[in-house]
Parts: C-alpha cells; structure tokens; sequence
C-alpha cells in the first residue's frame, strides 16, 4: 500500500475512535469515568496532531488535554460528587438542534478548500513569508516558535494573560488554602 | 495514598527526569516541537504527581503557594518587561530584534525571555489549581469527604432504584494519614 493510504486509514481510524469515545462520554452515568475518557480522547486527538504533521500541537495536546486536565477533573471529583444525577436520558429537542448543527458544519465544509492545500487562502497570506524568512530572520530552526513567540508575540501574551486571569479567578474562588498545614 | 510503596519508589525514580525534560523542552523549544506551554504543563505535572503521591502537605513545604502566586506574576512580568524594554531601547513593543547589537541575537534572546515567561506562568498555574481544587488537609477534607460519602450514598440509593447497580467511589487525592 502506498504511504498516504496508510496514513488515510490510520487518521480514519483514529477519528472513528474519537467518535466512540466522545459517544461514550456523552452516555455514561460515572463522572470518573467520563473523566478518563475525556483524557482518552485528548491522547486520540494528539495522535491525529501527529498524522498531520503538527508535532508542537500533539504535544500541548497530550500534556495539557491529557495530562493536567485529567488531573484536574479527578481533583475537581474528590471534592463534588462521582456520578451525575439520572436524568432523562434522551432529550428531542436537543438531540435535533445538534444533529441540524452537524448537518449545518458538514455543509459549510464541502465548500472549504482541500486540507493542507498550498493554494489555500490561509496559506497564501503571511504563513510563505513566515516559513522562507523565519529561520533567517530570528535565528530559530523550529518555525513554530518563531511564529509564536516572535511574529506573533502579542497573541502569545494574551494567551499568557488568559492563562494568569484563569488562575486568579479560581483563586478568587477557591482560594490556595494556606492556612492550617497539618504535617 | 500513603501507603503504596510501588507508587512512591516509581514517582520517585521518575520525578527527577520528569523536571529534566520539562526544562529540556523548555530550552530546546527554538530547535524542537516544545516551548513555555508545553514546559510548564510537565513541570507542573511532575509537581502534581509528587503531590498526588506523597501528599499535598509535603508538596506545599517543597513548593509553597505564596512562591507559586508570586512566579505566576512573575512569569507575566517578564514577558511584558521584554516588550517595555523593546519599546524603551525605540523600537516597538516585542520587536526583541533591538534587544542586542545582531538583530538574530536580540530576537533569539528575545524569545528566549519569553518563552521562561510563559513557562513560569503554565508551571505556576497548573501547581495552583492543583493546590486550589485539592484543598487543605484537615477540617475542609473531612467536609468534602463527608460531603461525597452523603452524596454517594444518594447516588447509590438512587442507582439501586434505577436499575440495580452500584455506586462507584471516586477518587481521594486529599488524604494524607
């Protein structure tokens, strides 16, 4: 078989798995579980980040989606409760909102251009420039974090931001809990 | 989880290169996939597992939450004191390319201080949440456990009724003794 059919298969694969898992999380009763689950799902979704070549997101992917999420999840489930309050199970008109929302997306998609294409508009626009003068232009082999922390540096910062006002909202809320220490 | 010994010596063994190749993807961010985010999320994981393993007690003796609020600052400081520095030496804000005499060198220090800006940030972050979301040990534990155990026992009540199942137990990252 040749290379890209190979690849094809193993991104279908991993796409149909991701659809299993994220069904999965939808139907169960147990937040643990859904909890692994969704850790489950992040490691599919670094795997399908490294068939197409974007080894920087796979790798925030595994660590944050995988990783400290999951974590945090557990953490969040050791103070609340492990299960979710039975409710009913099927609701229609939800259920019909997001089908015609799929619908919706799969239709909106058939008028994108083919992924990776190099006539695509957002291919056309910064990114050549980006990737021929980058390396000479900042000295940085990896063109990801030129573009990141350089080109980009702005964005970058706001993410920062966004990242230190997360963290000081839950501190608001939670607090670090200083206080007694036992040992 | 005090008393599992295999848990224990394995996070010790591995804690050690688990902050080694946080610094590694760190520092090797500019040749490698890698960078701050990633760097900071597997410091603080390694952080999280030393908590999770040995206790949030000791966890806030190695790294006390004041020094985590402070580097969470900290990191944003740097990473804005890079642009002022660039706007005050006259060029524009994180333009790094005045930062030295080489244009190439400015802008590789430049994001350089960056990228252990947005590292001490992710780091000080995710270790702070932790600490947020795990709590004191001691009265407030007992109130969550207490909490959890009263509201299992629905569940499970409530499960029985449904359909005959049992109730899971979740997981108790707080307890120490």
């Amino acid at each position: 078989m040749p290379p890209a059919v190979i690849e094809h298969l193993i991104l279908v694969s991993l796409l149909a798995l991701m659809t299993v898992t994220a069904g999965a999380i939808a139907l169960t009763r147990s937040l643990f579980a859904a909890a692994m689950l969704f850790g489950i799902f992040s490691l599919l979704s670094a795997a399908v980040f490294v068939v197409l070549d974007a080894v920087d997101v796979a790798f925030t992917e595994a660590a944050v989606g995988a990783g400290i999420s999951t974590i945090l999840m557990l953490a969040t489930l050791a103070r609340t409760n492990a299960r979710q309050r039975a409710g009913p199970r099927l609701r229609p008109g939800p259920l019909a909102l997001a089908a015609g929302l799929v619908l919706l997306l799969a239709w909106a998609s058939s008028d994108r251009p083919r992924f990776a294409a190099p006539e695509a508009p957002a291919n056309l626009h910064v990114a050549p420039r980006y990737l021929q003068e980058g390396p000479r232009e900042t000295g940085v082999p990896n063109v990801v974090t030129a573009v990141l922390a350089s080109y980009r540096g702005y964005d970058t910062l706001g993410e920062v931001t966004v990242i230190f006002t997360a963290g000081i909202g839950v501190l608001a809320l939670l607090g670090l809990g200083g206080g007694a220490r036992r040992d | 989880m005090q008393h599992h010994t295999v848990l224990k010596v394995a996070a010790k063994l591995l804690l050690p290169f688990i902050l080694l190749f946080a610094l590694y993807v760190q520092f090797h961010g500019d040749f490698g996939p890698g960078g701050g985010f990633q760097a900071g999320v597997i410091f603080g994981a390694g952080i999280i597992l030393y908590a999770l393993v040995f206790g949030t007690g000791h966890a806030r003796a190695v790294v006390p939450p004041g020094a985590v609020r402070a580097a969470a600052a900290l990191g944003v400081l740097l990473y804005t004191g890079v642009g002022v520095a660039s706007l005050l030496l006259g060029a524009n804000f994180l333009d790094y390319g005045i930062l030295a005499a080489d244009p190439v060198a400015g802008q590789h220090l430049g994001i350089l201080l960056v990228e252990l800006g947005v590292g001490l940030t992710v780091t000080a972050v995710m270790i702070l949440l932790f600490y947020a979301f795990a709590g004191v040990e001691g009265a407030e534990t007992d109130r969550a456990v207490a909490n959890r155990d009263g509201a299992e026992r629905a569940a499970a009540e409530r499960a029985v009724a449904d359909r005959g199942g049992a109730s899971r137990a979740g997981p108790d990252w707080t307890s120490t003794s």
